[in-house]
């Protein structure tokens, strides 16, 4: 959110399988999104991606993609595209630290810098790639140093402080748009949930669980409003309450929504259908 | 064959300002096989960009591109390194419109020699259609002649798909007439029959055109009057020209260079069973590549090629001759 917010509504979102929270960001209508994950013909990718594969392109949202780090190299060739037509958009590419040891990682940076393109790389370092742990998985663990090897600029950010995050992207932004440089942000944040809904997520306690939740972004942001007395406990309620509403109304809507017709099985593989003697 | 491609290139170029060109070596070198020579001259840096080698980076990058309204041209220097970049071209590339509900078009050509050089060894040497061939929402086309090149590459170019467009570096000196017009284009999807003939059909894709189309020579001063039908495009395939023409002589062999374990030829060949089986005078018979990697030694790579002497075998075979 608070990333997605430094951007220009023009702007581009590409990201990966965890992009929920960002589509909604992007402006994504809850009924859309809650529609996809329902396989809904009213979803957003009318039923066809799903959780993993949201997209909106009217909106910016170029996808969800759900082969870890695959979306490097397409945020990279957007980015390239919005320099080729000369516009002044800029992409933000999100991915877990577990894409950083991809190949397409680096291979996307070493372009974007040589390139001088105006895309923004923010890993979301949770420090869990699934069950494994940055430090079983990662030999030197600073993701934001990484950019060195590419002399891409970078820097680590509080992922748990929405404003932070924003004043950081901001830097970034301002960066590709004017200077069109990538940038690299290191978010550093945690994951409290299981991987999917098939993880018991027994590689970690729950004590540490505990710990991040104490630093959770939304009490954090909540708690800086209260403080300079923007918000008050009673509007927090009412905020509270209309999103649980959103999110019935929108589960409704999906539980409502049609299934997509048999026919749409053969629809969008190609821009016009093959001939018909195939 | 190259001045052809070189054609349809620049003619592309100059047609639509959303068409670039990227790839190892095509700028300022020429093209590893000069196909691109002169186009970074004509076009700038802008349009005609030298990748440094990273198959899998820059085919993303295309793919990207390509969802946001360019017409990305992706040069495999050859399609041997496509294999690092698999993951960007059927994970993302073929995918893109379906997995969005229609959102996307992917006007993106991916473009380079497949199948075998000259004694290069196994991993310079391998025929890939039918890995490409296997995905729906990929195309696949392999030209045989110059003018089919140009036309054919001009139409991947313009369509709204992803293309894989598979070229021969044999073929790459190859001489015949090329159309000039600007607006010459062969559709995709359309077979072309080559040779017409009425005791046997021999189906054939890229460097096996000019093989079967010697082989038919041969066969005609021995009395066997062969069809030789040149795929053209692998996907969307013309599988109509096949039926007919089988139907016609009641014989088909299948000539191909790649390996024959779940290939193009197989898939010809089940076809042909499904569609015209009681029109069939002999089993389809099918010429492949050898089932091993590409040996270096002449004489053993000599071997792992079909050559003319194996395709006219096949067909008096199915000939009972």
């Amino acid at each position: 959110m608070g990333a997605i917010s430094a951007q220009r509504q023009d702007d581009y979102v590409l990201t990966s399988y965890r992009e929920h929270g960002q589509a909604l960001a992007k402006g994504m209508s809850p009924d859309a999104i809650m529609a996809e994950l329902y396989g809904k013909a009213t979803g957003c990718s009318r039923g066809k991606g799903g959780s993993m594969h949201l997209f909106d392109v009217e909106l910016g949202f170029l996808g969800g993609h759900a082969i870890v780090g695959g979306q490097i190299p397409l945020a990279t060739g957007v980015a390239f595209a919005a320099k080729y037509k000369e516009t002044d958009q800029v992409t933000l590419c999100f991915f877990g630290e577990a894409a950083v040891n991809q190949g397409a990682f680096h291979e996307s940076l070493n372009m974007a810098q040589l390139w001088k393109l105006p895309c923004i790389y923010i890993c979301e370092n949770n420090m869990y790639g699934m069950g494994t742990s940055l430090q079983r998985a990662m030999s030197f663990q600073n993701v934001a140093l990484k950019s060195c090897a590419y002399e891409v600029a970078s820097e680590a950010v509080d992922g748990m402080d929405v404003l932070a995050m924003r004043a950081a992207v901001q830097r970034a932004v301002k960066r590709a748009r004017e200077e069109s440089l990538p940038t690299l942000l290191e978010a550093r944040t945690y994951r409290y949930m299981g991987h999917s809904m098939s993880d018991p997520g027994n590689y970690r306690t729950r004590a540490e669980i505990e710990k991040y939740q104490e630093r959770d972004p939304i009490k954090i942001f909540t708690n800086k409003l209260k403080e300079a007395n923007i918000i008050s406990e009673n509007e927090l309620a009412e905020i509270e309450a209309q999103v649980k509403e959103d999110v019935e109304r929108s589960a409704k809507f999906a539980d409502e929504s049609p299934l997509p017709d048999a026919q749409e099985l053969f629809t969008d593989v190609y821009a016009e259908p093959l001939n018909s003697n195939q | 064959m190259r001045d052809a491609l070189n054609q349809a290139l620049k003619e592309e170029l100059a047609r639509d300002s959303s068409v670039f060109l990227m790839g190892e070596e095509v700028a300022e070198y020429q093209g590893a096989y000069k196909v691109t020579r002169g186009l970074l001259e004509e076009f700038g840096p802008k349009r005609v960009i030298d990748t440094p080698i990273t198959e899998l980076g820059f085919a993303g990058l295309g793919v990207g591109a390509a969802m946001i309204g360019l017409r990305p041209i992706v040069e495999f220097m050859t399609f041997n390194f496509s294999i690092l970049a698999t993951d960007q071209i059927i994970n993302s590339a073929a995918k893109m419109r379906y997995m969005s509900g229609g959102q996307f078009k992917m006007p993106l050509v991916f473009r380079g020699p497949n199948g075998s050089a000259y004694q290069v060894s196994s991993q310079h040497s391998q025929a890939l259609e039918s890995w490409y061939a296997y995905f729906p929402g990929l195309k696949v086309v392999m030209p045989a002649t110059p003018a089919d090149a140009k036309g054919l590459l001009k139409s991947a170019i313009r369509d709204d798909d992803p293309v894989i467009f598979l070229e021969q570096e044999r073929m790459y000196g190859m001489k015949g007439e090329v159309p000039e017009d600007e607006n010459f284009t062969i559709p995709l999807g359309v077979a072309d029959v080559k040779r017409e003939g009425t005791d046997a059909t021999i189906i054939a894709r890229s460097l096996m055109v000019p093989t079967a189309l010697q082989a038919a020579e041969q066969l005609e001063k021995e009395g066997v009057s062969t069809e030789v039908i040149d795929l053209r495009t692998i996907r969307p395939l013309d599988l109509q020209t096949i039926i007919e023409s089988v139907k016609k002589t009641n014989r088909a062999v299948v000539a191909e260079e790649s390996h024959p374990f779940a290939s193009v030829g197989a898939e010809i060949s089940a076809a042909i069973n499904e569609h015209a089986f009681d029109y069939l005078d002999a089993p389809v018979k099918r010429v492949s590549g050898a089932d091993v990697p590409m040996p270096y030694a002449k004489n053993l790579e000599q071997l792992a090629i079909p050559d003319v002497s194996a395709i006219v075998a096949a067909v008096k075979e199915v000939s009972y001759l």
